[in-house]
Protein backbone atom coordinates (compact mmCIF):
# COMPACT_ATOMS: atom_id res chain seq x y z
CA UNK A 1 0.00 0.00 0.00
CA UNK A 2 2.96 2.17 0.74
CA UNK A 3 3.96 1.74 -2.97
CA UNK A 4 0.41 2.67 -4.41
CA UNK A 5 0.23 5.78 -1.99
CA UNK A 6 3.74 6.54 -3.76
CA UNK A 7 3.08 5.93 -6.65
CA UNK A 8 -0.24 8.13 -6.46
CA UNK A 9 1.70 11.20 -5.00
CA UNK A 10 4.14 10.83 -7.76
CA UNK A 11 1.30 10.94 -10.43
CA UNK A 12 -0.51 13.45 -8.70
CA UNK A 13 2.25 16.06 -8.91
CA UNK A 14 2.99 15.05 -12.78
CA UNK A 15 -0.79 15.92 -13.47
CA UNK A 16 -0.42 19.48 -11.44
CA UNK A 17 2.88 19.95 -13.63
CA UNK A 18 1.55 18.79 -16.94
CA UNK A 19 -1.47 20.94 -16.19
CA UNK A 20 0.07 23.99 -15.58
CA UNK A 21 3.27 23.62 -18.00
CA UNK A 22 0.43 22.91 -21.03
CA UNK A 23 -2.51 24.89 -19.78
CA UNK A 24 -4.30 21.37 -19.39
CA UNK A 25 -7.84 21.98 -17.54
CA UNK A 26 -10.08 19.30 -15.55
CA UNK A 27 -7.29 18.87 -12.92
CA UNK A 28 -9.46 18.70 -10.11
CA UNK A 29 -11.44 15.48 -11.79
CA UNK A 30 -8.17 14.16 -12.29
CA UNK A 31 -7.03 14.17 -8.75
CA UNK A 32 -10.08 12.79 -7.82
CA UNK A 33 -9.93 9.32 -9.89
CA UNK A 34 -5.92 8.36 -9.46
CA UNK A 35 -6.32 6.42 -6.56
CA UNK A 36 -8.95 4.53 -8.56
CA UNK A 37 -6.80 4.44 -11.56
CA UNK A 38 -3.38 3.46 -9.43
CA UNK A 39 -5.06 0.50 -7.67
CA UNK A 40 -6.09 -0.78 -10.81
CA UNK A 41 -3.31 -0.14 -13.10
CA UNK A 42 -1.14 -2.10 -10.67
CA UNK A 43 -3.33 -4.01 -8.66
CA UNK A 44 -6.31 -5.58 -10.75
CA UNK A 45 -6.09 -4.90 -14.61
CA UNK A 46 -4.26 -8.00 -16.29
CA UNK A 47 -2.32 -5.81 -18.46
CA UNK A 48 1.18 -5.43 -20.60
CA UNK A 49 2.58 -2.28 -20.96
CA UNK A 50 4.64 -3.68 -22.98
CA UNK A 51 2.66 -5.85 -25.05
CA UNK A 52 -0.57 -3.17 -24.97
CA UNK A 53 -2.58 -4.77 -27.37
CA UNK A 54 -2.30 -8.19 -26.01
CA UNK A 55 -5.52 -10.52 -26.78
CA UNK A 56 -6.18 -11.38 -23.32
CA UNK A 57 -5.99 -8.48 -21.38
CA UNK A 58 -8.62 -6.21 -19.31
CA UNK A 59 -9.85 -3.51 -21.18
CA UNK A 60 -10.36 0.17 -19.06
CA UNK A 61 -12.58 3.05 -20.58
CA UNK A 62 -12.48 5.99 -19.17
CA UNK A 63 -16.17 7.43 -19.16
CA UNK A 64 -15.23 10.75 -17.99
CA UNK A 65 -13.03 11.29 -21.27
CA UNK A 66 -12.15 15.36 -19.84
CA UNK A 67 -9.67 13.29 -17.18
CA UNK A 68 -7.77 11.86 -19.92
CA UNK A 69 -4.67 13.54 -18.09
CA UNK A 70 -5.30 11.13 -15.29
CA UNK A 71 -5.51 8.15 -17.95
CA UNK A 72 -1.96 9.06 -19.51
CA UNK A 73 -0.53 10.15 -17.04
CA UNK A 74 -1.08 7.11 -15.07
CA UNK A 75 -0.66 4.80 -17.76
CA UNK A 76 2.86 6.64 -18.43
CA UNK A 77 3.74 5.82 -15.03
CA UNK A 78 2.99 2.12 -15.53
CA UNK A 79 5.30 2.04 -18.11
CA UNK A 80 3.52 2.53 -21.39
CA UNK A 81 5.27 5.56 -22.73
CA UNK A 82 7.94 7.76 -21.05
CA UNK A 83 6.67 10.23 -18.26
CA UNK A 84 8.36 13.45 -20.68
CA UNK A 85 5.88 12.34 -23.33
CA UNK A 86 3.29 14.06 -21.52
CA UNK A 87 4.41 17.50 -21.91
CA UNK A 88 2.96 17.20 -25.73
CA UNK A 89 -0.32 17.42 -24.27
CA UNK A 90 -2.98 19.64 -26.13
CA UNK A 91 0.06 20.71 -29.02
CA UNK A 92 -0.08 20.49 -32.61
CA UNK A 93 -0.08 16.89 -33.55
CA UNK A 94 -0.04 15.32 -30.30
CA UNK A 95 -1.57 11.64 -29.25
CA UNK A 96 -2.21 13.21 -25.88
CA UNK A 97 -5.16 15.39 -26.82
CA UNK A 98 -7.76 16.62 -24.30
CA UNK A 99 -10.31 13.92 -24.94
CA UNK A 100 -9.02 10.94 -25.85
CA UNK A 101 -8.77 10.46 -29.80
CA UNK A 102 -8.09 7.99 -32.36
CA UNK A 103 -4.31 8.23 -32.24
CA UNK A 104 -3.90 8.64 -28.01
CA UNK A 105 -1.56 5.90 -27.35
CA UNK A 106 -1.58 2.16 -27.44
CA UNK A 107 -2.97 1.55 -23.62
CA UNK A 108 -6.12 4.03 -24.33
CA UNK A 109 -8.59 1.37 -26.09
CA UNK A 110 -11.34 3.92 -26.98
CA UNK A 111 -12.21 7.32 -27.88
CA UNK A 112 -13.90 9.46 -24.99
CA UNK A 113 -15.26 13.24 -24.16
CA UNK A 114 -18.65 12.83 -25.09
CA UNK A 115 -20.14 11.68 -21.55
CA UNK A 116 -21.98 8.72 -21.12
CA UNK A 117 -20.80 6.72 -23.84
CA UNK A 118 -18.25 4.15 -22.25
CA UNK A 119 -20.44 1.69 -20.15
CA UNK A 120 -22.34 1.28 -22.89
CA UNK A 121 -19.30 0.62 -25.27
CA UNK A 122 -18.27 -1.98 -22.35
CA UNK A 123 -21.52 -3.61 -22.30
CA UNK A 124 -21.05 -4.48 -25.92
CA UNK A 125 -17.30 -5.55 -25.33
CA UNK A 126 -18.36 -7.49 -22.37
CA UNK A 127 -21.45 -9.10 -24.31
CA UNK A 128 -19.19 -9.90 -27.51
CA UNK A 129 -16.42 -11.05 -25.30
CA UNK A 130 -19.22 -13.52 -23.28
CA UNK A 131 -20.67 -15.11 -26.81
CA UNK A 132 -17.03 -15.66 -27.66
CA UNK A 133 -16.39 -17.28 -24.53
CA UNK A 134 -12.95 -15.13 -23.85
CA UNK A 135 -11.90 -14.05 -20.44
CA UNK A 136 -11.30 -10.96 -20.56
CA UNK A 137 -12.62 -8.22 -17.80
CA UNK A 138 -14.02 -5.24 -18.95
CA UNK A 139 -13.84 -1.95 -16.20
CA UNK A 140 -15.35 1.75 -16.99
CA UNK A 141 -15.16 4.85 -15.07
CA UNK A 142 -17.67 7.27 -14.81
CA UNK A 143 -18.32 10.46 -13.41
CA UNK A 144 -21.45 11.19 -11.06
CA UNK A 145 -22.18 13.96 -13.22
CA UNK A 146 -21.61 11.62 -16.43
CA UNK A 147 -24.16 9.25 -15.06
CA UNK A 148 -27.16 12.17 -15.26
CA UNK A 149 -26.85 10.75 -18.90
CA UNK A 150 -30.01 8.18 -19.84
CA UNK A 151 -27.85 6.14 -21.90
CA UNK A 152 -25.79 4.86 -18.39
CA UNK A 153 -28.82 3.60 -17.33
CA UNK A 154 -30.04 1.87 -20.63
CA UNK A 155 -26.79 0.16 -20.07
CA UNK A 156 -27.15 -0.32 -16.52
CA UNK A 157 -30.32 -1.75 -16.96
CA UNK A 158 -29.56 -3.97 -20.12
CA UNK A 159 -26.07 -5.64 -18.17
CA UNK A 160 -27.67 -7.56 -15.44
CA UNK A 161 -30.56 -8.66 -17.83
CA UNK A 162 -27.81 -10.43 -19.99
CA UNK A 163 -25.94 -11.17 -16.46
CA UNK A 164 -22.44 -9.70 -17.75
CA UNK A 165 -20.28 -10.53 -15.21
CA UNK A 166 -17.05 -9.73 -16.67
CA UNK A 167 -18.21 -6.05 -16.57
CA UNK A 168 -17.68 -3.60 -13.42
CA UNK A 169 -18.59 -0.25 -13.49
CA UNK A 170 -16.75 2.43 -11.32
CA UNK A 171 -18.83 5.70 -10.04
CA UNK A 172 -15.89 8.67 -9.27
CA UNK A 173 -18.63 10.45 -6.75
CA UNK A 174 -16.97 13.05 -5.91
CA UNK A 175 -20.09 15.17 -5.33
CA UNK A 176 -19.64 17.90 -7.99
CA UNK A 177 -19.59 18.27 -11.64
CA UNK A 178 -19.15 20.84 -14.11
CA UNK A 179 -21.45 23.81 -12.65
CA UNK A 180 -22.41 22.61 -9.29
CA UNK A 181 -23.21 19.69 -6.69
CA UNK A 182 -24.43 16.38 -7.93
CA UNK A 183 -26.66 15.73 -5.13
CA UNK A 184 -28.41 18.97 -6.00
CA UNK A 185 -28.73 19.25 -9.54
CA UNK A 186 -29.89 15.61 -9.79
CA UNK A 187 -31.44 13.01 -7.35
CA UNK A 188 -28.34 10.44 -6.99
CA UNK A 189 -28.77 9.31 -3.02
CA UNK A 190 -28.96 6.61 -2.26
CA UNK A 191 -26.80 6.21 -5.44
CA UNK A 192 -25.53 2.49 -4.24
CA UNK A 193 -29.28 1.19 -3.81
CA UNK A 194 -30.08 2.29 -7.35
CA UNK A 195 -27.53 0.27 -8.46
CA UNK A 196 -28.82 -2.39 -6.35
CA UNK A 197 -32.13 -2.13 -7.51
CA UNK A 198 -30.70 -2.44 -10.83
CA UNK A 199 -29.13 -5.76 -10.85
CA UNK A 200 -25.96 -4.73 -9.91
CA UNK A 201 -23.98 -6.57 -7.35
CA UNK A 202 -23.07 -2.99 -5.58
CA UNK A 203 -19.75 -1.71 -3.24
CA UNK A 204 -19.44 1.40 -1.59
CA UNK A 205 -16.23 2.40 -0.65
CA UNK A 206 -13.74 5.09 0.39
CA UNK A 207 -12.27 5.87 -3.49
CA UNK A 208 -8.95 6.83 -2.16
CA UNK A 209 -8.44 4.18 0.17
CA UNK A 210 -6.26 1.68 -2.28
CA UNK A 211 -6.59 -1.27 0.64
CA UNK A 212 -10.74 -0.82 0.68
CA UNK A 213 -10.59 -0.38 -3.38
CA UNK A 214 -8.37 -3.39 -3.70
CA UNK A 215 -10.98 -5.05 -1.16
CA UNK A 216 -14.04 -4.29 -3.62
CA UNK A 217 -11.79 -5.35 -6.91
CA UNK A 218 -11.37 -8.59 -5.94
CA UNK A 219 -14.79 -9.18 -4.68
CA UNK A 220 -15.93 -8.34 -8.48
CA UNK A 221 -14.19 -10.97 -9.34
CA UNK A 222 -16.52 -13.73 -7.96
CA UNK A 223 -19.79 -12.33 -8.69
CA UNK A 224 -22.73 -13.78 -11.20
CA UNK A 225 -23.44 -10.47 -12.33
CA UNK A 226 -22.18 -7.22 -13.31
CA UNK A 227 -20.67 -4.90 -10.58
CA UNK A 228 -21.04 -1.33 -10.10
CA UNK A 229 -18.64 0.11 -7.50
CA UNK A 230 -19.16 3.45 -5.73
CA UNK A 231 -16.52 5.07 -5.05
CA UNK A 232 -16.40 8.09 -2.69
CA UNK A 233 -14.08 10.77 -3.89
CA UNK A 234 -13.06 14.15 -3.24
CA UNK A 235 -12.32 16.13 -6.36
CA UNK A 236 -9.08 17.87 -6.20
CA UNK A 237 -7.95 15.10 -3.52
CA UNK A 238 -4.57 15.52 -2.30
CA UNK A 239 -3.73 18.95 -2.45
CA UNK A 240 -5.62 21.27 -0.38
CA UNK A 241 -6.18 24.21 -1.81
CA UNK A 242 -7.81 22.23 -4.52
CA UNK A 243 -9.92 19.89 -3.07
CA UNK A 244 -13.83 20.07 -2.93
CA UNK A 245 -13.16 23.60 -4.82
CA UNK A 246 -14.79 23.26 -8.42
CA UNK A 247 -13.27 26.24 -9.63
CA UNK A 248 -10.07 23.54 -10.37
CA UNK A 249 -12.72 22.28 -13.11
CA UNK A 250 -11.69 24.72 -15.14
CA UNK A 251 -8.60 26.40 -13.43
CA UNK A 252 -4.42 25.53 -14.23
CA UNK A 253 -2.04 26.08 -11.44
CA UNK A 254 0.63 28.68 -11.21
CA UNK A 255 4.27 27.40 -10.75
CA UNK A 256 4.07 28.70 -7.25
CA UNK A 257 0.94 26.63 -6.55
CA UNK A 258 2.69 23.51 -8.35
CA UNK A 259 5.20 23.51 -5.91
CA UNK A 260 3.21 23.93 -2.89
CA UNK A 261 1.38 21.14 -4.44
CA UNK A 262 4.46 19.31 -4.62
CA UNK A 263 5.18 20.15 -0.88
CA UNK A 264 1.85 18.42 0.30
CA UNK A 265 2.03 15.46 -1.77
CA UNK A 266 5.49 15.19 0.25
CA UNK A 267 7.66 14.81 -2.90
CA UNK A 268 11.07 16.35 -2.92
CA UNK B 1 -19.87 35.64 -27.37
CA UNK B 2 -21.58 33.70 -25.22
CA UNK B 3 -21.22 36.06 -22.41
CA UNK B 4 -23.57 37.86 -25.01
CA UNK B 5 -25.58 35.50 -24.87
CA UNK B 6 -25.97 35.01 -21.14
CA UNK B 7 -26.50 39.01 -20.90
CA UNK B 8 -28.67 39.07 -23.62
CA UNK B 9 -30.76 36.54 -22.15
CA UNK B 10 -30.79 38.45 -18.99
CA UNK B 11 -31.85 41.74 -20.36
CA UNK B 12 -34.72 39.77 -22.21
CA UNK B 13 -35.93 37.42 -19.09
CA UNK B 14 -36.49 40.37 -17.18
CA UNK B 15 -38.73 41.73 -19.03
CA UNK B 16 -40.48 38.80 -20.35
CA UNK B 17 -41.69 36.74 -17.90
CA UNK B 18 -41.90 33.31 -20.30
CA UNK B 19 -38.38 33.10 -21.07
CA UNK B 20 -36.97 30.02 -19.51
CA UNK B 21 -33.27 28.46 -19.94
CA UNK B 22 -32.15 25.10 -19.83
CA UNK B 23 -28.71 24.26 -19.78
CA UNK B 24 -26.92 21.27 -19.90
CA UNK B 25 -24.01 21.93 -16.51
CA UNK B 26 -22.04 23.90 -18.85
CA UNK B 27 -21.26 27.78 -18.68
CA UNK B 28 -19.77 28.02 -14.84
CA UNK B 29 -21.23 31.38 -13.24
CA UNK B 30 -22.31 32.22 -16.99
CA UNK B 31 -25.58 32.85 -16.00
CA UNK B 32 -25.20 34.29 -12.12
CA UNK B 33 -27.07 37.15 -13.19
CA UNK B 34 -30.13 35.44 -15.16
CA UNK B 35 -30.47 33.35 -11.95
CA UNK B 36 -30.98 36.28 -9.71
CA UNK B 37 -33.33 38.25 -12.20
CA UNK B 38 -35.02 34.78 -12.86
CA UNK B 39 -34.35 31.98 -10.32
CA UNK B 40 -37.45 29.37 -11.03
CA UNK B 41 -36.54 29.81 -15.09
CA UNK B 42 -32.92 29.53 -15.23
CA UNK B 43 -32.63 25.70 -14.33
CA UNK B 44 -29.44 22.92 -14.82
CA UNK B 45 -31.12 19.88 -16.61
CA UNK B 46 -27.82 18.21 -15.50
CA UNK B 47 -25.70 16.37 -18.34
CA UNK B 48 -28.42 14.74 -20.35
CA UNK B 49 -29.29 16.67 -22.88
CA UNK B 50 -31.79 14.51 -24.61
CA UNK B 51 -34.23 14.95 -21.73
CA UNK B 52 -33.47 18.73 -21.70
CA UNK B 53 -34.42 18.77 -25.11
CA UNK B 54 -37.31 17.26 -24.77
CA UNK B 55 -38.14 19.06 -21.23
CA UNK B 56 -38.06 22.57 -22.96
CA UNK B 57 -40.78 21.42 -25.63
CA UNK B 58 -43.25 20.72 -22.77
CA UNK B 59 -42.66 23.42 -21.03
CA UNK B 60 -43.04 25.48 -24.29
CA UNK B 61 -46.76 23.94 -24.44
CA UNK B 62 -47.48 24.99 -20.97
CA UNK B 63 -46.72 28.72 -22.24
CA UNK B 64 -43.12 29.10 -21.96
CA UNK B 65 -40.34 30.68 -23.95
CA UNK B 66 -37.60 28.07 -23.72
CA UNK B 67 -33.98 28.29 -24.65
CA UNK B 68 -31.68 25.43 -24.55
CA UNK B 69 -28.34 25.77 -24.15
CA UNK B 70 -24.88 23.82 -24.18
CA UNK B 71 -22.04 22.93 -26.24
CA UNK B 72 -23.14 22.48 -29.92
CA UNK B 73 -22.59 18.30 -30.39
CA UNK B 74 -24.50 18.26 -27.36
CA UNK B 75 -27.23 20.21 -28.03
CA UNK B 76 -27.94 19.49 -31.44
CA UNK B 77 -26.63 15.97 -31.80
CA UNK B 78 -27.04 14.00 -28.71
CA UNK B 79 -30.41 14.67 -28.54
CA UNK B 80 -31.45 14.96 -32.08
CA UNK B 81 -34.53 12.54 -32.39
CA UNK B 82 -36.34 15.06 -29.62
CA UNK B 83 -35.20 18.03 -31.22
CA UNK B 84 -37.15 16.55 -34.37
CA UNK B 85 -40.39 15.32 -33.03
CA UNK B 86 -40.48 17.29 -29.65
CA UNK B 87 -39.65 20.60 -31.17
CA UNK B 88 -39.64 20.54 -34.75
CA UNK B 89 -42.88 18.33 -35.69
CA UNK B 90 -44.52 19.29 -32.84
CA UNK B 91 -43.56 23.05 -33.45
CA UNK B 92 -42.90 24.46 -30.32
CA UNK B 93 -41.25 27.42 -30.01
CA UNK B 94 -37.79 25.92 -28.47
CA UNK B 95 -34.80 28.30 -29.30
CA UNK B 96 -31.87 25.84 -29.56
CA UNK B 97 -28.43 27.13 -28.77
CA UNK B 98 -25.37 25.68 -29.80
CA UNK B 99 -22.18 27.27 -28.02
CA UNK B 100 -18.92 26.75 -29.00
CA UNK B 101 -20.06 25.85 -32.86
CA UNK B 102 -17.71 25.05 -35.62
CA UNK B 103 -13.94 24.79 -34.85
CA UNK B 104 -14.52 26.65 -32.03
CA UNK B 105 -13.58 24.10 -29.05
CA UNK B 106 -10.68 23.02 -31.98
CA UNK B 107 -7.56 21.17 -28.99
CA UNK B 108 -11.19 19.69 -27.48
CA UNK B 109 -11.16 16.94 -30.21
CA UNK B 110 -13.77 15.82 -32.51
CA UNK B 111 -16.44 15.46 -29.90
CA UNK B 112 -16.51 18.91 -29.17
CA UNK B 113 -16.63 19.95 -32.54
CA UNK B 114 -19.59 20.22 -34.59
CA UNK B 115 -19.61 20.53 -38.65
CA UNK B 116 -22.31 18.13 -39.10
CA UNK B 117 -25.19 20.39 -37.05
CA UNK B 118 -26.46 22.77 -39.83
CA UNK B 119 -26.82 19.99 -42.33
CA UNK B 120 -29.21 17.83 -39.39
CA UNK B 121 -31.01 21.11 -38.38
CA UNK B 122 -32.00 22.19 -42.35
CA UNK B 123 -33.14 18.56 -42.81
CA UNK B 124 -35.81 19.38 -40.18
CA UNK B 125 -39.25 20.86 -41.28
CA UNK B 126 -40.24 23.76 -39.03
CA UNK B 127 -36.66 24.93 -38.01
CA UNK B 128 -35.10 28.12 -38.55
CA UNK B 129 -31.42 28.25 -38.30
CA UNK B 130 -29.71 31.36 -37.30
CA UNK B 131 -25.72 31.90 -37.41
CA UNK B 132 -24.66 35.36 -35.98
CA UNK B 133 -20.95 36.38 -36.42
CA UNK B 134 -20.17 38.08 -33.34
CA UNK B 135 -21.62 39.51 -30.36
CA UNK B 136 -23.26 42.69 -31.98
CA UNK B 137 -25.28 40.03 -34.39
CA UNK B 138 -25.79 37.96 -31.79
CA UNK B 139 -27.79 40.59 -29.10
CA UNK B 140 -29.80 42.28 -32.32
CA UNK B 141 -30.91 38.72 -33.91
CA UNK B 142 -31.53 37.25 -30.17
CA UNK B 143 -35.15 38.87 -29.60
CA UNK B 144 -36.26 38.41 -33.16
CA UNK B 145 -36.27 34.59 -32.55
CA UNK B 146 -38.07 34.74 -29.80
CA UNK B 147 -40.49 36.93 -31.88
CA UNK B 148 -40.54 33.97 -34.12
CA UNK B 149 -42.52 31.78 -31.86
CA UNK B 150 -41.62 28.56 -33.81
CA UNK B 151 -38.59 26.02 -33.65
CA UNK B 152 -34.94 27.73 -34.07
CA UNK B 153 -31.49 26.88 -34.03
CA UNK B 154 -29.06 29.60 -32.92
CA UNK B 155 -25.24 28.38 -33.34
CA UNK B 156 -23.11 31.13 -31.63
CA UNK B 157 -19.14 31.11 -30.85
CA UNK B 158 -17.05 30.68 -27.82
CA UNK B 159 -15.73 33.81 -26.40
CA UNK B 160 -13.39 36.64 -27.66
CA UNK B 161 -14.49 36.53 -31.46
CA UNK B 162 -13.18 39.66 -32.99
CA UNK B 163 -15.66 42.23 -33.40
CA UNK B 164 -16.85 41.93 -37.14
CA UNK B 165 -19.01 45.53 -37.94
CA UNK B 166 -17.88 48.99 -37.23
CA UNK B 167 -21.18 50.58 -36.34
CA UNK B 168 -24.56 48.44 -34.85
CA UNK B 169 -26.01 46.53 -38.71
CA UNK B 170 -29.56 46.46 -39.23
CA UNK B 171 -29.90 43.27 -39.05
CA UNK B 172 -33.56 41.35 -40.01
CA UNK B 173 -34.13 37.96 -39.56
CA UNK B 174 -34.00 35.90 -42.59
CA UNK B 175 -32.49 38.87 -44.71
CA UNK B 176 -28.78 38.19 -46.16
CA UNK B 177 -27.05 41.07 -44.62
CA UNK B 178 -24.29 43.58 -47.37
CA UNK B 179 -21.91 45.18 -45.96
CA UNK B 180 -19.81 46.22 -48.20
CA UNK B 181 -21.51 46.51 -51.54
CA UNK B 182 -19.42 45.30 -54.81
CA UNK B 183 -20.02 43.96 -58.20
CA UNK B 184 -18.57 40.56 -60.11
CA UNK B 185 -17.87 38.85 -56.96
CA UNK B 186 -20.21 38.49 -54.03
CA UNK B 187 -18.42 36.73 -50.59
CA UNK B 188 -21.23 35.07 -48.38
CA UNK B 189 -20.06 34.91 -45.35
CA UNK B 190 -21.96 33.01 -42.19
CA UNK B 191 -21.61 32.71 -38.49
CA UNK B 192 -18.14 33.10 -37.54
CA UNK B 193 -15.85 32.78 -39.88
CA UNK B 194 -16.78 36.42 -40.78
CA UNK B 195 -12.79 37.60 -39.95
CA UNK B 196 -11.72 34.82 -42.27
CA UNK B 197 -14.59 37.06 -45.11
CA UNK B 198 -13.27 40.14 -44.30
CA UNK B 199 -9.33 39.39 -44.77
CA UNK B 200 -10.51 37.60 -48.19
CA UNK B 201 -12.69 40.82 -48.88
CA UNK B 202 -9.40 42.82 -48.29
CA UNK B 203 -7.16 40.47 -50.85
CA UNK B 204 -9.50 40.60 -53.46
CA UNK B 205 -8.97 44.36 -53.56
CA UNK B 206 -5.25 43.94 -53.86
CA UNK B 207 -6.16 41.89 -56.62
CA UNK B 208 -8.41 45.03 -58.06
CA UNK B 209 -11.53 42.84 -57.42
CA UNK B 210 -14.09 45.04 -55.44
CA UNK B 211 -16.42 42.04 -54.26
CA UNK B 212 -19.50 42.36 -52.17
CA UNK B 213 -19.55 41.39 -48.62
CA UNK B 214 -22.05 39.83 -46.96
CA UNK B 215 -22.74 38.29 -43.35
CA UNK B 216 -25.71 35.61 -44.57
CA UNK B 217 -26.65 35.01 -40.96
CA UNK B 218 -29.85 33.21 -41.76
CA UNK B 219 -29.36 29.61 -43.07
CA UNK B 220 -33.24 29.04 -42.96
CA UNK B 221 -34.96 30.14 -44.70
CA UNK B 222 -32.70 31.01 -46.92
CA UNK B 223 -32.90 34.84 -48.28
CA UNK B 224 -34.06 34.01 -51.78
CA UNK B 225 -34.62 37.11 -52.54
CA UNK B 226 -30.74 38.45 -52.40
CA UNK B 227 -29.49 35.05 -53.97
CA UNK B 228 -32.13 35.37 -57.41
CA UNK B 229 -30.69 39.10 -57.85
CA UNK B 230 -27.20 37.83 -56.55
CA UNK B 231 -26.89 35.33 -59.93
CA UNK B 232 -26.72 38.35 -62.31
CA UNK B 233 -24.85 41.06 -60.45
CA UNK B 234 -22.24 38.90 -59.95
CA UNK B 235 -19.75 36.42 -62.02
CA UNK B 236 -18.57 33.99 -58.99
CA UNK B 237 -19.83 33.77 -55.63
CA UNK B 238 -17.87 32.39 -52.64
CA UNK B 239 -19.84 30.91 -49.81
CA UNK B 240 -17.74 30.57 -46.04
CA UNK B 241 -18.92 28.76 -43.31
CA UNK B 242 -17.02 27.10 -40.35
CA UNK B 243 -19.11 23.53 -40.55
CA UNK B 244 -18.48 20.60 -43.40
CA UNK B 245 -18.98 21.43 -47.12
CA UNK B 246 -21.49 19.45 -47.88
CA UNK B 247 -24.94 19.73 -46.07
CA UNK B 248 -24.74 23.53 -44.37
CA UNK B 249 -24.90 26.82 -45.80
CA UNK B 250 -23.20 26.36 -49.19
CA UNK B 251 -25.24 23.37 -50.16
CA UNK B 252 -28.15 25.24 -49.60
CA UNK B 253 -27.36 28.09 -51.71
CA UNK B 254 -26.25 25.45 -54.47
CA UNK B 255 -29.43 23.56 -54.26
CA UNK B 256 -31.61 27.00 -54.37
CA UNK B 257 -29.71 27.86 -57.69
CA UNK B 258 -30.46 24.27 -59.02
CA UNK B 259 -34.44 24.46 -58.08
CA UNK B 260 -34.32 27.82 -59.84
CA UNK B 261 -32.94 26.06 -62.93
CA UNK B 262 -29.89 28.89 -62.50
CA UNK B 263 -26.27 28.19 -63.35
CA UNK B 264 -23.70 30.59 -61.01
CA UNK B 265 -20.51 29.92 -60.17
CA UNK B 266 -20.46 29.13 -56.27
CA UNK B 267 -17.57 28.79 -55.17
CA UNK B 268 -18.40 26.44 -51.42
CA UNK B 269 -15.44 26.89 -48.47
CA UNK B 270 -15.91 25.10 -45.69
CA UNK B 271 -14.54 22.07 -43.46
CA UNK B 272 -13.48 18.89 -45.99
CA UNK B 273 -15.62 15.95 -45.27
CA UNK B 274 -13.30 14.27 -42.60
CA UNK B 275 -12.60 14.98 -39.49
CA UNK B 276 -10.35 17.59 -38.03
CA UNK B 277 -7.86 16.38 -34.62
CA UNK B 278 -4.33 16.54 -32.98
CA UNK B 279 -5.05 20.53 -33.22
CA UNK B 280 -3.58 23.02 -30.73
CA UNK B 281 -6.36 26.06 -31.63
CA UNK B 282 -8.98 26.85 -33.96
CA UNK B 283 -6.47 28.94 -35.81
CA UNK B 284 -4.66 25.53 -36.10
CA UNK B 285 -7.40 23.93 -37.08
CA UNK B 286 -8.77 26.04 -39.71
CA UNK B 287 -5.28 25.47 -41.63
CA UNK B 288 -5.76 21.58 -41.00
CA UNK B 289 -9.29 21.58 -42.56
CA UNK B 290 -7.99 24.75 -45.38
CA UNK B 291 -10.17 27.18 -43.97
CA UNK B 292 -7.68 29.88 -43.99
CA UNK B 293 -6.99 32.58 -46.00
CA UNK B 294 -3.83 31.29 -48.18
CA UNK B 295 -5.39 27.95 -49.33
CA UNK B 296 -8.94 29.57 -50.30
CA UNK B 297 -7.14 32.34 -52.57
CA UNK B 298 -4.64 29.21 -53.80
CA UNK B 299 -8.17 27.91 -54.30
CA UNK B 300 -9.83 30.74 -56.14
CA UNK B 301 -6.27 31.13 -58.33
CA UNK B 302 -6.96 27.49 -59.69
CA UNK B 303 -9.85 28.43 -61.02
CA UNK B 304 -9.55 31.49 -62.42
CA UNK B 305 -11.50 33.67 -60.06
CA UNK B 306 -8.27 36.08 -59.25
C1 LIG C 1 -22.39 14.60 -23.41
C2 LIG C 1 -21.59 15.65 -22.74
N1 LIG C 1 -22.21 16.73 -22.21
C3 LIG C 1 -21.49 17.70 -21.63
C4 LIG C 1 -20.12 17.64 -21.57
C5 LIG C 1 -19.32 18.77 -20.97
N2 LIG C 1 -18.74 18.38 -19.67
C6 LIG C 1 -17.45 18.01 -19.56
S1 LIG C 1 -17.01 17.59 -18.01
C7 LIG C 1 -18.56 17.91 -17.42
C8 LIG C 1 -18.88 17.66 -15.98
C9 LIG C 1 -18.60 16.24 -15.60
O1 LIG C 1 -18.89 15.98 -14.27
P1 LIG C 1 -18.54 14.58 -13.63
O2 LIG C 1 -18.94 13.48 -14.52
O3 LIG C 1 -19.11 14.57 -12.25
O4 LIG C 1 -16.95 14.57 -13.58
P2 LIG C 1 -15.98 15.28 -12.54
O5 LIG C 1 -16.78 16.06 -11.55
O6 LIG C 1 -15.23 14.19 -11.90
O7 LIG C 1 -15.11 16.14 -13.37
C10 LIG C 1 -19.40 18.37 -18.46
C11 LIG C 1 -20.79 18.76 -18.30
C12 LIG C 1 -19.51 16.51 -22.16
N3 LIG C 1 -18.18 16.38 -22.18
N4 LIG C 1 -20.25 15.54 -22.72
Amino acid sequence: MVELEKISANIRYTLCDVSSKTSTPHLGSCLSCTDILSTLYWQVLNVEPQQPKSKDRDYFLLGKGHAASALYTTLAYRGYFPIEDLYQHGSDGSQFEEHPGIHAPAGVETVSGSLGHALSLASGMALSAKVQGLSNRFYVLMGDGEINEGTVWEAAMFAPAKQLNNLVAIVDFNKLQGTGESCEIMHLEPLDEKWRAFGWHTIRVNGHDHQALIEAFDAAQVQQQPVCIIADTIKGKGISFMENDNNWHYRIPTVDEVMMAKEELGLK
Amino acid sequence: MRNAFAAKLTELASNDDSIMLFYADIGNRLFNNLKEVAPTRTINAGIAEANMASMASGAAMMGHKPFIYTITPFTTARNFEQIKIDIAYQNQPVIIVGTGSGLSYANLGPTHHSFEDIALMRALPNMNIVCPADADELAILMPQLIALNAPCYFRIGKKNEPKVHSTLPALKFGQAYVMNPGKSVAILANGTIMPVAQQLHQELLQHGIEAELVSFHTVKPLDSTYLSNAASRFEHLITLEEHNVNGGFGSAVLEYYNEQCMAVNVHRFGIPDRFIDQVSSQHTARIKAGLDIDTIVNTLKSRQVL
